[in-house]
């Protein structure tokens, strides 16, 4: 396959079709306009696929929640303000175990915050979202060949899982253009069957999807399932990246984009003979934190790096425990530090702590 | 021997309706199954049931069944329609859902017009809640918000979301029907029908609200309940047809 030079919310759009995507419903926000464009302009080319422009966030994630129900791989999208209408959806979703894909491309907040790229949703994304204490797949993708293989992974995944999958991505991973290349596409009726939708009780009993509970000791039963279903997930889908961490006495900690700079910090910081590395959690839940947490046998000062004031650094703090000195560089509101930043707060530390004697 | 006048439809489950006596809901429930049974449809209707007293609908109604959020029946039914035009997918929500958490998934959807089947049951009052308020509480009716009474500038006005949503584009069947009496039940019944046919014709969005008892919150006796429906709701709500294009298809 040829590769293309594509804009990342295009990039997450083609793949979702080729993963078998039918539905899309959305709602404009900045900056993530580019996917639901895209999305249109995409199903109007493919028979049975539908786009909706629907008239609010909370409707969107509603309307994807009916195509789950009848048994169509479905996706929204939006951005930080969206997300938070979305949550109400998505706890009805993970209650009824339905498989469905939001993406958010995170911007500055709180509030109205602005369009620019950030990552301040990182505890809305990993620790549910919604009310109800449920959890959400949360992948963070970090290049154009990343949006590909992630957003195919969310739509199998959700299946899988009967999950809610968020792909957390930023304004810079929607805009930012690259090379990508695609696999072929999958056509959705060669996808497993699903035994569980609602399509006319044909031959057989009437089915129901619903998250309603009203035995408390029923509902102390599905939440033990879900909890079961959480920790397998654990168990199976941790993903993660290990770069030169082989020699290193610092180690970087940083998803999405803040670790696409943090790549480029390392590779600056190397030239001058430091050794650092980098830790790039893939999936964010499940955190890898057990892999972060064998890390510490050799490598005693981690620097996570954030754009936001401190998010992520409490899982790392949390998996980790006293085995190694957890330092933070974070920049939130928007702000995109360049590899040189970063590469200066690497510097200092490894100076500082006398780490490279 | 005995002629069967009357039998529990293929499309009833055989259970105890939960509804407080003299509830309109169960009647509702009931003439919803006949109409699938008429019109043969079991096997490809699906139903959407809300958030409130009838959130147990799927222990009666015998067809595949998906909940939604309070107000959001519509919507959750917009995106099963689209990814199964071929079923056949109605909605059933009361007066709070449908006419005030859920007005905006509610016009859209009707402005869209989506083939979709809203049964909407107006009864005024909040009432799995315990009797708040509903957007269609009477003028100076006593609820348990409004201990004096609704007072339109502070409580707002008796909400008509039937004529509201005869404005919207894609509409194509509202009718509003009551079931206080045998005449009225059949009415509703056939409305019920037509709201079905009309999706099952691809003609857009159809809706049925129903004028419905709420004895306990009213405090009034079943008998009560619905001579007020039909002496002083009515005056409100006035029963009959608001809009139907169907008319000018044939």
């Amino acid at each position: 396959m040829t590769k293309q030079l594509m804009r990342g919310s295009h990039v997450i759009g083609e793949a979702a079709a080729r993963a078998g995507c039918r539905f899309y419903a959305g709602y404009p926000i900045t900056p993530q306009n580019e996917l639901p464009e895209y999305m249109s302009k995409r199903f109007a080319e493919i028979e049975d696929a539908t786009f909706i422009q629907a008239e609010s966030e909370l409707a969107a994630i509603n309307m994807v929640m009916g195509a789950s129900m009848a048994g169509v791989r479905a996706m929204t999208s939006s951005s930080s303000p969206g997300i938070s209408l979305k949550q109400e959806g998505i706890s009805y979703i993970a209650g009824m175990e339905l498989p469905a894909v939001v993406v958010n491309i995170m911007r500055g907040g709180p509030g109205l915050g602005n369009i620019a790229p950030s990552q301040q949703d990182y505890f809305q994304a990993t620790r549910g979202g919604g009310h109800g204490g449920y959890r959400t797949i949360v992948l963070a993708p970090y290049s154009g060949q990343e949006l590909v293989t992630l957003t195919m992974k969310a739509f199998d995944l959700a299946d899988a899982y009967g999950t809610p999958v968020i792909l957390l991505g930023d304004g810079l991973m929607g805009q930012m253009m690259e090379p990508v290349t695609f696999p072929d596409p999958i056509d959705p009726a060669t996808l497993p069957q699903k035994d569980w939708v609602l399509d006319g009780a044909r031959g057989r009993e009437s089915r129901l999807i619903a998250s309603l509970h009203l035995d408390p000791l029923e509902m102390e039963q599905f939440n033990w399932k879900l909890a079961r279903k959480y920790a397998a997930i654990c168990e199976r889908e941790t993903e993660y990246e290990s770069y030169l961490l082989d020699d290193a006495v610092l180690a970087l900690v940083a998803f999405g984009t803040a670790a696409r700079i943090a790549k480029g910090a390392v590779n600056r910081v190397r030239k001058a003979g430091l050794k650092a590395g980098l830790f790039r959690p893939i999936t964010l839940w499940p955190f890898p934190g057990k892999e972060l947490r064998a890390l510490t046998r050799t490598i005693k000062n981690l620097l996570v790096f954030e754009m936001n004031f401190g998010q992520m650094v409490e899982d790392v703090k949390l998996s980790v425990g006293e085995q190694a000195t957890v330092h933070f560089h974070g920049r939130p509101g928007g702000i995109i530090p360049t590899p040189h930043d970063i590469g200066a707060a690497i510097t200092k530390l490894i100076y500082r702590y006398e780490l490279d004697d | 021997m005995a002629k069967q006048v009357f039998k529990r439809s293929k499309a009833l489950k055989d259970n105890i309706f939960h509804y407080c006596p003299g509830c309109g809901h169960s009647i509702i429930h009931r003439l919803i199954a006949e109409v699938i049974d008429d019109l043969g449809i079991r096997d490809k209707t699906v139903g959407v049931p809300p958030a409130g007293c009838a959130v147990l609908a799927y222990n009666y109604i015998d067809v595949d069944m998906g909940e939604a959020p309070h107000g959001r029946a519509v919507a959750v039914a917009t995106g099963i329609k689209r990814a199964r035009p071929d079923l056949i997918v109605f909605t059933y929500q009361g007066d709070g859902d449908i006419a005030a958490i859920g007005t905006a998934e509610t016009i859209h959807a009707a402005n869209r017009g989506e083939r979709l089947s809203a049964i909407f049951v107006n009864n005024g009052v909040y009432g799995m809640t315990g009797g708040q308020m509903a957007p269609t509480t009477l003028l100076g009716q006593t609820t348990t918000t409004t201990p004096g009474g609704r007072l339109p500038l502070r409580d707002g006005f008796p909400v008509d979301l039937s004529q509201m949503l005869a404005v919207a584009g894609g509409s194509a069947y509202i009718e509003r029907t009551a079931v206080t009496s045998p005449k009225n039940i059949m009415k509703t019944k056939k409305a019920i029908k037509k709201a079905f046919q009309v999706q099952m014709d691809d003609l857009g969005f159809a809706l049925v609200e129903i004028l419905s008892q709420c004895p306990i919150n009213w405090k009034l006796s079943p008998v009560e309940a619905c001579r007020r429906v039909e002496e002083e709701v009515v005056k409100t709500y006035p029963l009959g047809v608001i809009k139907d294009t169907t008319q000018a298809q044939n």
